[in-house]
């Protein structure tokens, strides 16, 4: 979830909250004002009422509600020593303007008691008040549109606002996704602290990586140069004292496991320093290249291998494709897909290659299972019937496809195993 | 250690002989130097060595040699001077880069400065025989290119096989492995050097000795029915070697 829509969830959430307990204390304070202007109002009536009451005694027989906002009861004089002013919320039969029939409306009612010559008389007055359900359903109705609105407004402004001042970030994240050993840090000019912290933060990070990244494949590099020359000597050491002859047959049996572990460090050392060549670029010889030649060198080289171990190869060519490559490389990748179709395939078996325009597409029959296409690509890694390999054949394809941005899939489909390079 | 031998001169079959061929050897790895010259003494070469750049620039400028074999990385300098400073004296020996590495730019310039060939560390003792002999031979030779033994020519110009003046057709491959054979007679070719000359340099994943052995077996057939008076013999499981019967 974007960071600007989990803000909004937050504020959302508190905003409802804040909003109704703000209602909930809003109407309480504006109910109990609401009373006191009414009890103000309820006091004045009846300091008029006394002085009514003073001038004309018929008002002291009016009994009742209907006609009037008020009634006055005789009582004793002990009643009335006993009734203080007190201010009752009821309700009373009425008939409003807007109601077809009496109905309950909720008053306020003043009891108070006073005397008029000599007279001991209980007052009570009232005065309608606001319906309160009526108040809550309104209140409850503004708070929802005042809740909106803020929303609305909020996340007009958090869109336009928090939008650009997130900008750098974001253009910051789409440049570090993109970013590859070797191409340039990400940059973004932004003054926001946070930002060039982060930058300046990641750069470091960045500068450490490639630093790392740099001195490991200097130390491969260097490490199987040095190795080359010893090799040189084991190896050229071997042969001379297999050449020297009279050798006990074990003798030689043991001096022929030597040499085959030897000849496999050779070829493991070989294929590391053409990678590190290839990650190093040091190919740059890029020429336009006709793969369907290539393919056909490669395939006289192999056509004796294929024909011993039985494999049958079919080449069709439906157009002349050609590669913007360095051509050693080239051959690398030929060569090695070929092989590996080869080599990997059972007695009778089959492969074939199938070129057009903008891809090769080499398939094989052989093991009955597909390959872990995440695992086939990596360093070392190797199917169990074979111990021969350096298992850094399909790395060093997938080392030369990426150098050249050249996407290769592998698929598996009804017992064939199929490579594509795709040809941009 | 390394002074000149008594060359027993006897291969009176062979249109281009190398025995006598002077050779200097430019390595600094003692060892290296040392296993090289045990092989290649067994060609019946003349050979110098140098293990360091002085050394090496003063025999390149007091003597000529027929070939020399040249190791770029030395102590004090670079072994592409050596050969720029060869050419500047007007020297015509053949020159074999001997390096480690095989990067693109060393060799690029060591051919462009005169190199004959690049051999990259680890060779085959075979393969920097047939080398040496390919580049003497292109060299020595004015447009007939043949190597003779026993009863046997190969001419490499038109890629023909005679045996007893008979023509005996071989196909690509099996050309190339007598071939390789005949630059490397009486000497241990290992099934590894011959898939790597033969078949290419990438035999990563090839597990070719059973394949190697079926095409010998081919070849034997027919330098059997040809009556030809070589003989591959296999040594120790490990290669063959051709002797004349």
């Amino acid at each position: 979830m974007k960071l600007l829509n989990k803000s909004l969830i937050y504020l959302s959430v508190s905003l409802f909250f804040i909003i109704g307990v703000w209602s909930v204390v809003f109407y309480f304070n504006l109910l109990s004002e609401i009373k006191e202007s009414v009890d103000e109002r309820l006091d004045n009536y009846k300091r008029q009422i006394l002085a009514t009451a003073h001038k004309d005694p018929d008002i002291l027989n009016k009994n009742n509600f209907d006609d009037g906002f008020f009634v006055i009861r005789e009582i004793t004089q002990s009643q009335a020593f006993a009734i203080r002013d007190t201010y009752w919320d009821t309700a009373v039969m009425m008939q409003d303007a807007d109601d077809d029939e009496p109905e309950l409306e909720p008053v306020r009612m003043l009891i108070t008691a006073f005397e008029n010559d000599g007279k001991y008389y209980e007052l009570r007055i009232i005065n309608s008040m606001v319906e309160e359900d009526d108040l809550v359903e309104e209140l409850f109705a503004e708070a929802l549109i005042l809740y909106f609105v803020l929303m609305t407004l909020i996340i007009l402004i958090n869109n336009l606002v928090l939008k650009r001042l997130w900008q750098p970030f974001y253009t910051f994240l789409a440049q570090l996704k993109s970013y590859r050993i070797g191409k340039s840090f990400p940059q973004v000019e932004t003054n926001t602290q946070e930002f060039n912290d982060l930058q300046k933060a990641v750069s470091i990070l960045l500068q450490h990586n490639v630093e790392t990244f740099e001195q490991q494949k200097q130390f491969i590099g260097n490490a199987s140069h040095e190795l080359q020359t010893p090799l040189a000597i084991a190896t050229n050491k071997l042969e001379l004292l297999i050449e020297k002859g009279n050798l006990q047959p074990e003798q030689a049996e043991s001096i022929a496991e030597v040499m085959h572990i030897v000849e496999r460090l050779v070829r493991l050392n070989k294929s590391l320093l053409l990678l590190t060549k290839i990650e190093n670029q040091q190919f740059l010889d890029n020429k336009t290249v006709s793969l369907n030649e290539v393919v056909k060198q490669n395939l006289s080289d192999l056509e004796q291998f294929a024909e011993y171990k039985n494999v049958k190869i079919t080449v069709s060519e439906k157009a002349e494709l050609t590669a913007y490559m360095d051509v050693s490389l080239a051959n690398v990748v030929v060569s090695n897909l070929l092989r590996n179709a080869i080599f990997h395939n059972g007695e009778n078996g089959q492969v074939n290659i199938e070129i057009s325009e903008n891809a090769i597409i080499i398939s094989n029959t052989g093991s009955k299972t597909p390959i872990n296409p995440q695992k086939l690509f990596s360093r070392f890694h190797k199917t169990q019937n074979d111990s021969n390999g350096t298992g850094l054949g399909l790395a060093i394809v997938k080392a030369v496809c990426d150098l050249y941005e050249f996407p290769i899939l592998y698929r598996f489909q009804s017992d064939w195993h199929s490579f594509e390079l795709r040809i941009k | 250690m390394f002074e000149k031998k008594s060359i027993p001169n006897f291969f009176p079959n062979s249109i281009v002989t190398f025995v006598g061929m002077k050779i200097l050897i430019v390595e600094d790895e003692k060892e290296l130097l040392e296993t090289l010259v045990a092989s290649l003494n067994k060609e019946h070469f003349v050979i110098e060595t140098a293990s360091d750049f002085h050394s090496a620039s003063e025999k390149m400028a007091l003597y000529d040699y027929d070939c020399i074999l040249l190791d770029i990385m030395l102590p004090h300098g670079s072994g592409l001077d050596l050969l720029q400073q060869l050419k500047q004296d007007g020297k015509t020996a053949n020159v074999i880069i001997i390096s480690a590495k095989d990067s693109l730019d060393d060799k690029l310039t060591g051919l462009e400065w005169g190199a004959d060939d690049y051999l990259t560390k680890p060779f085959h003792i075979a393969e920097l025989n047939a080398r040496i002999k390919a580049v003497i031979r292109r060299n020595k030779l004015d447009g007939k290119n043949t190597i003779e033994m026993a009863n046997v020519v190969l001419d490499m110009n038109d890629r023909t096989f005679f045996v007893n003046q008979q023509n005996v057709p071989l196909n690509r491959k099996e050309f190339d492995i007598l071939n390789y054979f005949m630059l490397n007679k009486n000497r241990l070719v290992t099934k590894t050097a011959l898939a790597e000359h033969v078949w290419g340099d990438n035999t990563d994943q090839a597990d070719n000795y059973d394949f190697i052995y079926y095409q010998i077996k081919n070849l034997r057939k027919k330098l059997i029915e040809a009556q030809a008076e070589i003989e591959i013999e296999a040594v120790y499981g490990i290669g063959y070697k051709l002797i004349e019967t």
